[in-house]
């Protein structure tokens, strides 16, 4: 963050939303413009100079590690990548903590049940062979690697959970970056666990719940287009239905 | 409207929800009137008077509308759904949108 405050622009005004789970409100703060400024580096002067006991998350500051997310302006957004002189509006900011998250103290909000549902419908590779075997070649060609790859790069960031209405109605929906996991997974040759998998994601708070709003595709900021993800998972599932081989026992977790 | 909703595809969202919604509402009335033409001859031909109305025509041209934007989407979320992936579904729910106002438009040139 470079510290050199540019005296010849007027300071942003910023609001920034304080609080605990038991309520909050608005703060206002001034704070001056810098060249190539991000909303990650407001936050941070904010802390810094201003108000010590601000709490906001974030590690790597270069888009990698998903943990600086909040709301911008209304727009869900990774803040270390988001410059100021993009989103800002008549000198104001407005900052929040990530939408469809329960918050923990001012911008920090709880990844848990972010985290949890993706653990819930096996979010992770099974692999099938031993340190014993060869490993397994893939081509990168494949028309099935080729879709497996580009739903890989999700740095788990939770922007298109926040922009999903889908979750905000529904709280047991697994959501747009669990789905799009499982439907790289169910695309991956060498996984074992595809089966089960597609029961867990096709049952009552899985992928059909989607009504394709997009929201998460217009916001993911590594590209990613979880809406064709789970499209695709809705085929799979009624391909599976069709010939039979889906098990109905997949999770409900309202019951 | 929330800041997040603003984009294309949201919008096409809401006009399909509220135009099934619009469809839904007007469709206990539909039946109703079916029953008319079914019982009674005389209240039938009352209606059918109302109806040549012009306002009821314009009104009528609204709910065509709602069942051509209604079907036109629909059939975009069954190809979205249902084929393999396009990354052209603002474009699709922009004809959608641009269809649903063509047929209502005829409906009213034929209309009167
Ligand atoms: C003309 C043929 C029709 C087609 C192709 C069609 C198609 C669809 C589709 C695909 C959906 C799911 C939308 C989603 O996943 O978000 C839907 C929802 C709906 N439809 Fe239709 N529909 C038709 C006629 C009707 C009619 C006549 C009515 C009214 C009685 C109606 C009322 C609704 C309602 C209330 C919804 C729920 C909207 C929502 O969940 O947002 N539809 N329709
Ligand atoms: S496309 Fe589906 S998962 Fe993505 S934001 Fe919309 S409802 Fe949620
Ligand atoms: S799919 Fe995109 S928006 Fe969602 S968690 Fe992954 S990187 Fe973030
Ligand atoms: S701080 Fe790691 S993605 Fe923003």
């Amino acid at each position: 963050m470079s510290d050199s405050p540019d005296s010849t622009k007027v300071p942003i005004a910023v609001r920034v939303w304080r609080g605990t789970p038991a309520g909050g409100a608005f703060e206002a703060f001034e704070v001056p413009q810098q060249s190539s400024q991000t909303i990650l580096d407001v936050v941070t002067w904010i802390q810094r100079h201003l108000d010590a006991s601000l709490s906001y998350r974030f590690a790597c500051r270069v888009g990698m590690c998903g943990s600086c997310a909040m709301m911008v302006n209304g727009i869900p957004r990774w803040t270390c990548r988001t410059h100021v002189n993009k989103v800002m509006r008549d000198n104001r900011l407005t900052i929040e903590p990530l939408r469809n998250l329960p918050v923990i103290k001012d911008l920090a909000c709880d990844m848990s049940e972010f985290f949890d549902k993706w653990k819930d419908s096996k979010g992770y590779f099974q692999g099938s062979t031993t340190r014993h075997e060869s490993v397994s070649t893939l081509s990168p060609n494949s028309p099935q690697r080729r879709v497996a790859d580009a739903a890989t790069e999700c740095i788990n960031c939770a922007i298109c959970y926040a922009s999903c209405d889908v979750v905000n109605w529904n709280r047991d929906y697994l959501g747009p970056a669990a789905l799009n996991r499982a439907w790289s997974l169910q695309n991956d040759e060498r996984d074992s666990a595809s089966r089960e998998r597609l029961s867990l994601v096709a049952g009552d708070a899985g992928c059909h719940q989607c009504h394709s709003q997009q929201g998460c595709a217009t916001y993911c900021p590594n590209e990613l287009n979880p809406t064709a993800s789970i499209a695709g998972l809705k085929r799979m599932v009624a391909r599976a239905y069709v010939r039979g081989n889906i098990d109905r026992d997949g999770r409900k977790r309202n019951a | 409207m929330k800041a997040h909703r603003r984009q294309p595809l949201y919008l096409a969202f809401l006009l399909h929800r509220l135009s099934g919604l619009g469809l839904a509402l007007f469709l206990p009335f539909h039946f109703y009137v079916l029953a008319l033409a079914l019982e009674s001859n005389a209240e039938f031909d009352q209606f059918l008077h109302w109806s040549a109305s012009p306002l009821v025509k314009f009104a009528e041209s609204g709910l065509v509308f709602l069942l051509a934007i209604h079907l036109f989407g629909g059939l975009r979320l069954l190809v979205l759904e249902n084929l393999p992936w396009s990354d052209a579904h603002k474009n699709y729910a922009a004809m959608a949108l641009a269809g649903g106002f063509f047929v209502a438009c005829g409906f009213l040139l034929r209309a009167f």
